[in-house]
């Protein structure tokens, strides 16, 4: 059997969802022996994604490893499996990401295995969604990394862990049951819910989708554009509340406050993921039109993201709930390169690099964020798991001192989240930075509010958590073990790598960006 | 005829009254047996006085009816006699136990 | 030779390797951290010599080595380093000066148990200014820029117990983004505009010819060129970095970190960079859609042939920034210029003028040894501005270089009588110091007359009077002359002040020991080491010897950096005479008012007030409190960022969390209005009706109650019924 005939998606998907049933049903008790059986599915994703990323061409941007069987033929659904080299990266980091909970986990969690084999379901969800190039499927696993999310919360968090598992599920469950009234209305439509067929069928400007909706669903008292905006807009505030977009985001800062500090990571670092991956892959290439037509809507939704989220951080005395402003005001970047990409440019002039450059900042800001985002959740999860206590700003001082290593890493992730050069944050902020100056050169004047409010508050937080003089609970505060030390190597490690040497992750991304663009083009 | 009929009619009605008024249950079964023989007079005073005289349908009928009348008072008494053994009462009124 | 373009890289390389190693070194292994760091330094310092040997024998010529950064999409991104006369001096005086700071901590900062961490984060500043000076791409420049803030965040922190380090660390990062951000705008406009961020590539970078052409000639819709617009997005970056007004509030506190990270910033790296970013994009600045640019020297043919590949070397690439400037600015020191300058040029001279004269004078009412060096600072970078804008690069520029080694010399001279005098900062608490710390002395005194402008012998005197007298003949307006001379005044007086209340006078001490009794501290100030007065005193040589290269007689450097060859003039013009005698009576003005203020006076204890404060307390306490920019800043925009940030906060909670909540609640409200329509009225009717049913069952079961003659009555009522009925009808 040749490597090429192997279904290696299929494997990547399975892998952690057999691991979630298998610990799931087994006796393990509590203590070391779940998480390691945790860790060992998570090595084994990994070592599978390690042979994808040999078997997978980075020159070509169109869909690889497809693997695609009739399934419900009577619903116009296959078996359609596929990534690019976005897909990729999503799957490293979704990989990486649960690696990373996993080990930043506390080992003695009570039920470790019900909790670790939810996060294996919770990962098959991820793969799954990533890998999708049909509406059904995709719904299916996007709902599936939805349940254990809930139950994680639910079971593991903090005080007030009810009230934010409800809150997180209802809203995505809402989100979630627009973007489906959405994609049957496309469905009745086209008869299609296969994305590439889709996306053929919604290219250019002349109507697009709308033309077939109007003329399939009979519904004459709306226009064309009404109906396809409708349509649209359901979609979209699938993915606007998983992102989540202002004014979607209320939910985020309480569930990532109260879930536990590792289901915080999977929350910011994969799942938000899935929002922005969503725009990419569903909304920008079938609904070109309407992203463009709701354009000025659109880029004051993700301004209003990025900057009230970054001030709003500066009024938090929660820890938490500051670094997930944090996490609103990153993926707002990622929505404005997005909703600019679709502008309608002129033929002549560099119009299409500088939509490149967007829509490549954003998908390299995807997976540096999600990078960053957990490795300061895990720290936080730290920090709590010392203090025995949500952190409260102010209440403890001058943990450095006791700690310099843990501030060092902590420094290294919360400059890496400022943006600055040489570390992972900043190529891919420059990258968009520079497709919306060129593209709509007002957002981008407007975003920078949002760098300055970011290096507020972030630095607001070292100051008086880190610096100064010893105080609050920080007198007993231990430094990084050398176990924890371990784990974090690798992290910091991609967040240099990637600082320096951004081709790294950039020449996977390029030949998709380059096709994303063709296609979103007039 | 008609003072056939109006014996009759007193008869029922007598009957009727003891069957409802009396709580003793041989006095009931005794008002039953004189309604029976009320509706004997009617079988006879019909029969005599109608057309079809000729043939001895009424008077069968008679006969049939007292022939159930004798029965009915032996299955009556029967149970008479045997509610009183098993409830050492034959009172109507204190035999209630088929209520609702 | 190619030699030293090919290895330039290696002047930041080897510190930023020596930090890496640092930083995974064990706090408690001291022995290696300062030799590594000055080690890479110093053999940065020799490649950074060649390469400045080889960038001066052919002045004109811009060599780049430009390479792929990463790939984005169809198209790179190149970054790349540059060797011109600009960046050789730059780089040899930068890793001359940061060495010695280097040699002077090891002294200084014997005592701390951070000693490793603490030369680790030196080299990676100095590493990051280094990668400033030679980038050869906006994007790099920047990335440079940036890592040198995080540098000096963590070098101005690096006391971080002490609450006011750490306030001042962050103070010092906020402020420099915001300039940053100006930065960061104006490198994107120029990339949207011109396509490359790379400064010199054969004729394709941004800073030649037809790249300024068509900066000059876009408009936007105000009618500024977008040469005008960049060039002054990018000044914000330099307003922050650099410390001027409005951004200047951050250099005074920092010098809360320890005194070399205060040498450091003040001099050699930093605040330097600021200056040196205006001059590197000069031609930007001066650039007019009138005076274009000659084409004639561009780039060979086969230069576009060659961008095309990865790794791009340029090596006769002539630098056609001369012709452009040539419009705007006097090229040789008594030149004079026609054409008006054009905003970017205006708005730097004003804000430069502006800020030396308000930073010196606020530098005359203050206490803090240190505080006044970093107020000097300011004002000085006010000069340099000042020269850049009436004057071009080489003026500025010659100011910078001298500035780097005087104020280093200053600031460790300062260090060095911190040292003696036990952390004492406070000027009032010295004085006499000259008996005690003669070396010391000696070399605060080199660098006070530097600063101060003694004319002749001192460096500082040459590139401040080639500043004044270049705003003297500048063509937009005698006002920044003005103000610089009533700065170079206020100079002049600051500084006797301090030599006055530091070195003469008898020694005051610490109150607390004459409560005890003492009439004499019990420890003396002693000398700092050979390790600490050595750099002193080659800094104080070269801030003399600097002279040299920098007279009218033989403006060496004004050429080399204007790009040509450098020549000896036998006769000096009037102008450049009668700027000389401004400068030397401006100088001599500050000295003697400084004399008769302080010197004579003779201050003998602690609470004595300032002589000026007592004749003109108003202003004074204006001076004093630093003219109150602080609170203001703190009363406005604090105020008002904390405003934002609560109102985004209960937008988030109350508005979209209340409409989310209200949503949820209506939701919740229907729900149970639904299961009350449930219970009460569906399941209610229903229980309702069984209800009803069973008990009118109950009514009828009473008939029902065993009594067989009832039931015959009843029987017989309704046969009577039924037989009255038939009757009836």
């Amino acid at each position: 059997m040749n490597a090429s005939s192997i279904p290696w998606l299929t494997l990547l998907t399975a892998i952690p969802l057999v691991g979630g049933i298998l610990i799931l049903g087994s006796h393990l008790p509590d203590g070391q022996r779940p998480r390691r059986f945790g860790l060992l599915f998570h090595a084994l994703s990994l070592g599978v994604l390690a042979l994808i990323f040999t078997q997978f061409d980075p020159a070509v941007g169109s869909m690889q490893m497809v693997e695609r069987w009739p399934w419900i033929p009577s619903l116009g659904t296959e078996y359609h499996l596929g990534i690019d080299g976005l897909g990729l990266l999503m799957l490293a980091l979704s990989c990486i990401v649960l690696m990373a909970a996993t080990a930043f986990s506390r080992r003695d969690i009570p039920s470790g295995r019900i909790y670790h084999g939810l996060l294996l379901l919770l990962q098959a969800g991820l793969h799954g969604a990533f890998t999708a190039q049909n509406f059904i499927h995709w719904f299916f696993y996007y709902e599936l990394s939805l349940i254990p999310a809930y139950f994680l919360v639910k079971l593991w968090g903090g005080p007030k862990r009810g009230v934010a598992a409800r809150t997180f599920f209802l809203y995505t469950m809402a989100g979630s049951a627009a973007m489906l009234l959405g994609f049957l209305a496309t469905y009745a439509a086209t008869g299609s819910f296969d994305f590439a067929e889709l996306a053929q069928r919604g290219k250019g400007f002349d109507g697009g989708l709308a033309a077939i909706y109007n003329v399939r669903l009979g519904l004459p008292e709306l226009s064309t554009r009404a109906l396809g905006l409708l349509i649209f807009f359901a979609i979209f505030l699938g993915f606007a509340v998983k992102i989540p977009v202002w004014p979607f985001q209320s939910w985020l800062p309480l569930t990532y406050s109260e879930a536990p500090a590792p289901v915080a990571m999977v929350l910011t670092g994969a799942l938000s993921k899935l929002g922005v991956y969503g725009l990419l892959r569903i909304v920008l290439p079938i609904f070109p039109e309407q992203v463009w037509q709701t354009q000025d809507l659109l880029l004051c939704l993700a301004l209003a993201s990025i900057v009230f989220s970054a001030v709003a951080a500066l009024a938090q005395t929660d820890v938490r709930r500051m670094l997930g402003h944090l996490s609103i005001s990153h993926l707002g970047y990622c929505v404005l390169a997005v909703v600019c990409a679709s502008r309608i440019t002129p033929l002549d002039g560099n119009w299409e690099v500088e939509k490149q450059a967007a829509l490549t900042g954003a998908m390299l800001q995807m997976f540096n964020h999600g990078v960053i985002a957990a490795l300061l959740f895990g720290l936080a999860g730290w920090m709590e798991e010392r203090v025995g206590k949500p952190l409260e700003m102010g209440s403890m001082g001058g943990l450095r001192q006791k700690a310099p290593v843990f501030a060092g890493i902590m420094g290294l992730a919360v400059f890496a989240s400022m943006g600055l050069p040489g570390l992972s944050g900043f190529v891919g902020e420059f990258l968009i930075f520079k497709g919306v100056f060129a593209l709509v050169p007002w957002a981008a004047c407007l975003a920078t509010l949002g760098l300055l409010g970011v290096a507020l508050f972030l630095l607001n937080y070292l100051r008086t958590t880190w610096h100064g003089a010893l105080s609050g609970d920080s007198t007993r505060f231990a430094d990084l073990t050398v176990r924890e030390r371990a784990w974090v190597t690798p992290m910091v490690a991609l967040i240099l790598l990637l600082g320096v040497h951004p081709q790294l992750a950039l020449k996977w991304l390029n030949a998709a960006a380059v096709l994303l663009t063709e296609r979103i083009a007039i | 005829m008609t003072f056939y009929l109006a014996l009759s009619v007193l008869l029922f009605c007598v009957g009727l009254a003891g069957v409802l008024a009396r709580r003793h249950a041989i006095m009931a079964l005794i008002g039953i047996e004189l309604m029976l023989n009320a509706a004997n007079i009617n079988f006879i005073a019909f029969w005599r006085h109608s057309s079809a005289a000729d043939d001895l349908s009424g008077m069968f009928w008679m006969i049939f009816s007292v022939a159930i009348a004798a029965a009915e008072a032996a299955v009556g008494l029967a149970l008479v006699i045997l509610v009183f053994r098993h409830r050492r009462s034959v009172r109507l009124d204190e035999l209630e136990s088929l209520k609702g | 030779m190619t030699g030293v373009l090919d290895i330039l890289w290696l002047i930041p390389a080897l510190p930023l390797l020596v930090s890496a190693i640092l930083s995974l070194t064990p706090a408690r292994v001291k022995g290696g951290a300062a030799p590594l760091s000055i080690g890479a330094l110093g053999l940065g310092f020799l490649i950074a010599c060649a390469a400045l040997a080889e960038a001066v024998s052919d002045p004109g010529q811009v060599r780049a080595h430009n390479f792929t950064w990463f790939e984005f999409g169809s198209s790179a991104v190149k970054i790349g380093w540059v060797l011109d006369p600009l960046s050789a001096l730059m780089l040899v005086m930068v890793t001359f000066v940061a060495g010695w700071i280097f040699v002077f901590s090891i002294g200084y900062m014997s005592h701390d148990e951070n000693f490793t961490r603490f030369y680790c984060f030196l080299s990676l500043f100095t590493s990051a200014m280094l990668g400033v000076v030679m980038s050869n791409s906006l994007l790099m420049l920047f990335a440079c820029w940036e890592v040198m803030g995080l540098a000096s965040y963590l070098l101005i922190g690096f006391w971080h117990h002490r609450p006011s380090a750490a306030a001042a660390a962050r103070k010092a990062f906020i402020y420099t983004r915001i300039g940053d951000i100006g930065f960061l705008l104006g490198m994107l406009w120029l990339y949207a505009e011109t396509g490359t961020l790379l400064l010199y590539d054969n004729g394709a970078g941004c800073l030649e010819a037809n790249a300024l052409t068509q900066l000059a000639g876009a408009a936007i819709s105000t009618g500024m060129a977008a040469s005008t617009g960049i060039a002054l997005l990018l000044f914000c970056g330099a307003i922050g970095k650099s410390g001027q007004i409005p951004l200047h509030v951050w250099l005074p506190d920092a010098m809360e970190g320890p005194t070399p990270v205060s040498a450091l910033i003040h001099a050699a790296t930093m605040v330097a960079a600021g200056v040196f970013l205006m001059a590197r994009i000069h031609p930007l600045s001066t650039a007019t859609a009138s005076a274009k640019p000659i084409v004639t020297a561009t780039a060979p043919a086969n230069a576009t042939a060659q961008s095309a590949q990865p790794a791009v070397r340029m090596e006769a690439a002539p630098k056609s920034q001369a012709h452009a400037e040539a419009a705007a600015k006097p090229t040789e020191a008594g030149g004079d210029s026609t054409s008006s300058p054009t905003l970017t040029l205006n708005v730097m001279a004003w804000v430069g003028a502006l800020t030396a004269l308000l930073a010196s004078l606020v530098a005359v009412a203050q206490y803090d040894i240190k505080r006044i060096l970093a107020y000097s600072t300011v004002s000085q970078l006010g000069f340099m501005f000042l020269g850049l804008a009436t004057g071009g690069p080489a003026v500025g520029v010659f100011h910078l270089l001298t500035h780097a080694f005087f104020k280093a010399l200053l600031f460790l001279g300062a260090g060095s009588v911190i040292h003696g005098c036990h952390e004492e900062q406070d000027i009032r608490r010295m004085g006499g110091l000259w008996r005690r710390m003669p070396a010391t002395f000696g070399t605060y005194a080199v660098g006070m007359m530097a600063l101060s402008g003694v004319p002749l012998l001192f460096s500082g005197f040459w590139s401040k009077d080639e500043i004044l007298h270049s705003a003297l003949a500048w063509s937009g307006s005698k006002w920044p002359f003005a103000l610089g001379l009533v700065a170079a005044v206020a100079t002049a007086f600051y500084m006797t002040r301090q030599m006055a209340y530091v070195f003469f006078g008898p020694h005051r001490g610490h109150p607390a020991m004459y409560e005890q009794g003492h009439r004499i501290p019990v420890t003396q100030p002693h000398e700092s080491p050979m390790v600490m007065t050595l750099p002193l005193g080659v800094l104080a040589a070269c801030a003399i010897l600097l002279t040299v290269v920098g007279t009218p007689m033989w403006p060496w450097l004004h050429s080399v950096l204007s790009g040509h060859a450098p020549e000896v003039r036998r006769e000096v013009s009037v102008g450049v005479l009668f700027a000389m005698l401004i400068s030397i009576l401006a100088a001599g003005t500050g000295f003697t008012a400084g004399w008769i203020c302080y010197m004579r006076r003779r201050a003998s204890g602690f609470n004595d007030g300032d002589p000026l404060q007592t004749r003109i307390p108003s202003i004074w306490r204006c001076l004093e409190s630093r003219g109150w920019i602080d609170e203001l800043y703190k009363m406005s925009f604090g105020i008002w960022t904390a405003a934002a940030g609560r109102f985004c906060d209960w937008l988030d909670r109350i508005v979209l969390g209340g409409g989310v909540r209200m949503i949820q609640n209506a939701a919740l409200a229907t729900a149970w209005m639904g299961r009350l329509w449930d219970e009460f009225f569906l399941n209610g009717g229903f229980a309702r009706g069984c209800e009803q049913t069973r008990n009118s069952a109950d009514r009828a079961s009473l008939v029902q109650n065993g009594q067989i003659q009832r039931y015959l009555r009843i029987l017989a009522g309704a046969l009577a019924l039924v037989a009255l009925w038939i009757i009836w009808k």
